[in-house]
């Protein structure tokens, strides 16, 4: 009855005319079993083999980032070291005026920070929040070590009276929870203020918006100037003999394998003002000796020399397309009718676009994260947002921030990829 | 952070294979100023005590130094860092305390506390150098009478040519209000109100288009070399190395110059403590202190080493009047101010960064 019902069931009767049960291999075993069991063999293998790589991509990718990622928001620098005034601003609503009961918890706070010597470590976290208050900390913390007597309020104001700053109280309060926003705030260019709404920092302090501004600008610049350089010189390398593109290539990769470093610096030798550019110009007499040109040690260097690096990127994926494009494609609208200009613009520009948009996403988030290069020819108006974040892991140590800038930067260009993605399709990538 | 995790667990993994019974690992800053270390402390320090000393350079050894600590896998036992640097991470928690009745006394018996230079005791460190950054110029590019000043520094229309200076606020600041007539013991009141860095600033301004912004130590000279710049401020040691060492035509400015201090501090929790000790003893003790001045020309931290300094390693030229400790050049000198830059330095740097970019 059962076996009636079931469509399945009656086919396999009526073909194979065995009714007793489903199909089994020869040792006896049902099929679709025994198929799961080796496919699940297979899969299990394939695994082990990627497991290294995913190790591998575990521990030095995704660990690294994700402790960055950790850092840009979570800083216990005060919470952990200051736990009674911690839990005293937990306990109390914004705005509260800091008590007896505060002034005690943040003595005592204090002199046990003082004694294990982290009050450094709680002193440096107000200060990224609020200039100028690190030695408050550790100076407070040198005099509190003896003991405080009460009332804890005078005790601390007699020792600094910047220590009834309702600003410093804010930036207490904001520091108590070990997770804060901060660090992305003032990577925008934004703070807290007393009551605790966010409000822009002094115009002259203003400065991580127009670094991504300018840095964002100057990668599409560059990935422009790439493209046109890049893209004759890709098409000679796809449609000369091959004796005559082999030594093309050669000249594409040899400063491909050269170090950055190198190259950087050999552009400096080219371009400052008593280089050979500017040497060769004075001798011919297109500039005089007064009016040398400065090249570089400003934006214009960062331009040259970031171009040059990044133009084997945009060179190689458009080549390797090129490659591939059928000439009797152009001859047949050539014989069409097509004007050589229109064969380019409708028939092989087209058909270039895969390596195009692999060159144009490689060279413009290579260029985003460009550190070296702008560091070294960028002068003062070169520099990008990665001297920044170089500049807060070594020389401020402020990590977090680093970490904040890094992330925001990281999102930007993730965002980059996820427009890409949806306008031009990333299947339609081809970088060889 | 990537970069400096990988590099310090992979540190870690170098260290601990090489770790034997023994040994001290000194993190410095590398260069000419590491050889001159590894001749005047390093090599009699094994030789007296066989106790062998492994040199790691790095950019700067407080980086390696936050990193290792905050890791919780220290490598390193001895690091030479700067003094704001050293406060710094003494108050933070990361170095070990040193009494100063422990450093080994002068050789007339001065104890240790009253020998060394004011400043150069730290709770957690003992200096072992000054160094200052100091103006210095090209010979051939001002026939008509040379620059004497720190003013002459922004005087662009008597002194032409294009000037060399750091990208930091630290190194730039005391220059500029030093050069408007600001005496050397006001700099730091001024630069703790905002109408004295705006002033600064504002001097700055003056120069901004001719500044050629540099990073790195060994970039003055090279820059002067080349004939980049007709004026720049770097370390007096690299100036020194360039002049004496290579015959650049160089002169050096001592007017306005800006001293600061390395230290030797020894992280909590470093593999080799007793090691790091003795080293860190032997380092700074009067002989080796200057022994160092033969290699580099910076100066002594101690008062008896002063007059034990004698000649460059090409046994002609005199040490003494390159030394930043020089009395003649202290007398408008700036002591750097730790405290002052442990608070303002994050503050400033942003403010510079942003005058450098607007």
């Amino acid at each position: 009855m059962a076996q009636a019902l079931d469509p399945h069931a009656a086919i396999a009767t009526q073909a194979g005319g065995i009714d007793d049960g489903p199909l089994t291999t020869a040792d006896g075993q049902p099929l679709a079993r025994a198929l799961r069991r080796s496919q699940k063999r297979a899969k299990r293998r394939a695994f082990l083999l990627v497991l290294p790589l995913l190790a591998f991509i575990l521990l030095t990718f995704v660990v690294p980032i994700a402790q960055m990622l950790q850092r840009s928001f979570y800083n216990d620098g005060f919470s952990a070291n200051m736990p009674q005034v911690s839990a005293w601003f937990a306990d109390t609503e914004r705005g509260t005026d800091p008590d007896e009961a505060a002034w005690a918890a943040l003595a005592a706070d204090l002199t046990a920070a003082a004694e294990n010597r982290s009050i450094g470590v709680v002193g440096t976290r107000i200060n990224y929040d609020m200039a100028g208050t690190r030695s408050l900390f550790t100076s407070t913390g040198r005099k509190v070590r003896d003991g405080l007597e009460p009332p804890y309020q005078a005790a601390l104001t007699e020792i600094d009276a910047k220590w009834a700053d309702p600003v410093l109280w804010s930036t207490m309060r904001e520091a108590s929870s070990p997770v804060t926003t901060n660090f992305y705030l003032a990577s925008l260019d934004r703070k807290r203020d007393a009551e605790g709404s966010i409000t822009q920092v002094a115009e002259n302090q203003r400065v991580y918006i127009m670094l991504f501004l300018r840095t964002f600008g100057l990668s599409l610049l560059i990935t422009a100037l790439t493209f046109v350089l890049g893209f004759p010189i890709a098409h000679l390398l796809a449609t000369l003999p091959m004796r005559k593109s082999n030594l093309l290539m050669i000249l594409v990769l040899l400063p491909f394998w050269t170090s950055l470093l190198v190259r950087t610096t050999s552009w400096i030798v080219l371009l400052q003002q008593q280089g050979v550019v500017n040497d060769l110009l004075v001798w011919a007499n297109v500039i005089d000796a007064n009016g040398r040109l400065q090249m570089i040690y400003n934006r214009t260097g960062t331009i040259i020399a970031m171009t040059h690096i990044l133009l084997p990127f945009m060179i190689l994926p458009l080549y390797s397309v090129m490659r591939t494009i059928n000439p009797s494609y152009a001859r047949a609208a050539r014989s069409l009718g097509a004007t050589s200009w229109t064969t380019f613009r409708r028939i092989y520009f087209p058909q270039t676009l895969p390596g195009l948009g692999a060159g144009a996403l490689l060279v413009f988030i290579l260029a985003v994260g460009y550190y070296i290069t702008p560091a070294l020819v960028g002068g003062s108006s070169g520099q990008l947002i990665s001297n920044m974040i170089a500049m807060h892991m070594t020389d401020t140590l402020n990590w977090s921030m680093a970490a904040a800038l890094a992330a925001l930067l990281l999102a930007a260009v993730l965002l980059l990829y996820w427009c890409y993605d949806r306008m031009v399709g990333i299947d339609n990538l081809k970088l060889g | 952070m990537k970069s400096i995790l990988i590099a310090t667990t992979a540190l870690a993994g170098l260290a601990s294979a090489a770790l034997a019974e023994g040994e001290v690992n000194v993190v410095s800053w590398g260069g000419a100023y590491e050889v001159s270390q590894v001749e005047a402390y390093n090599k009699p320090f094994t030789a007296e005590t066989g106790i062998k000393v492994n040199m790691i350079a790095a950019d700067n050894p407080a980086t390696p130094l936050k990193a290792q600590v905050e890791a919780g896998n220290i490598t390193g036992d001895v690091f030479d860092i700067e003094v704001s640097d050293a406060i710094r991470l003494c108050d933070e928690g990361a170095l070990v305390e040193i009494n100063p009745a422990d450093l080994p006394a002068a050789p007339d018996g001065t104890p240790a506390a009253e020998d060394f230079i004011d400043g150069a005791l730290q709770d957690c460190a003992v200096a072992n150098i000054f160094w200052g950054t100091v103006i210095a110029y090209d010979n051939t590019k001002f026939p008509d009478g040379a620059p004497t000043t720190a003013a002459d520094f922004f005087d662009l229309e008597k002194y032409p040519g294009k000037r060399g200076l750091p990208k930091s606020a630290k190194r730039t600041l005391y220059l500029a209000l030093i050069a408007d007539g600001v005496p050397a013991d006001q700099i730091y009141e001024k630069l703790a109100t905002p109408e004295g860095v705006a002033q600064a600033f504002a001097k700055l301004d003056t120069i901004k288009d001719s500044v050629v912004w540099w990073e790195a130590g060994a970039q003055p000279p090279q820059l002067l070399a080349d004939g980049e710049v007709t004026m720049a401020t770097g370390y007096n040691g690299r100036f020194f190395d360039a002049m004496v060492g290579e015959g650049k035509p160089f002169t050096i400015i001592w007017d306005g110059q800006y001293m600061d201090l390395d230290m030797f501090a020894i992280p909590k929790g470093s593999p080799n403590p007793e090691a790091a000790m003795a080293y860190l003893k032997f380092a700074t003790d009067t002989q080796r202190l200057a022994d160092q001045a033969k290699y580099i020309a910076y100066g002594p931290s101690r008062k008896s080493s002063a007059a034990l300094v004698g000649k460059y390693k090409d046994g002609t030229t005199d040490m003494a009047p390159h030394m930043p400790t020089n009395p003649d050049h202290m007398t408008t000198s700036i002591m750097d101010d730790p405290e002052f830059w442990a608070d303002h330095d994050a503050e400033m740097s942003e403010q510079f960064n942003a005058w450098l970019a607007g």
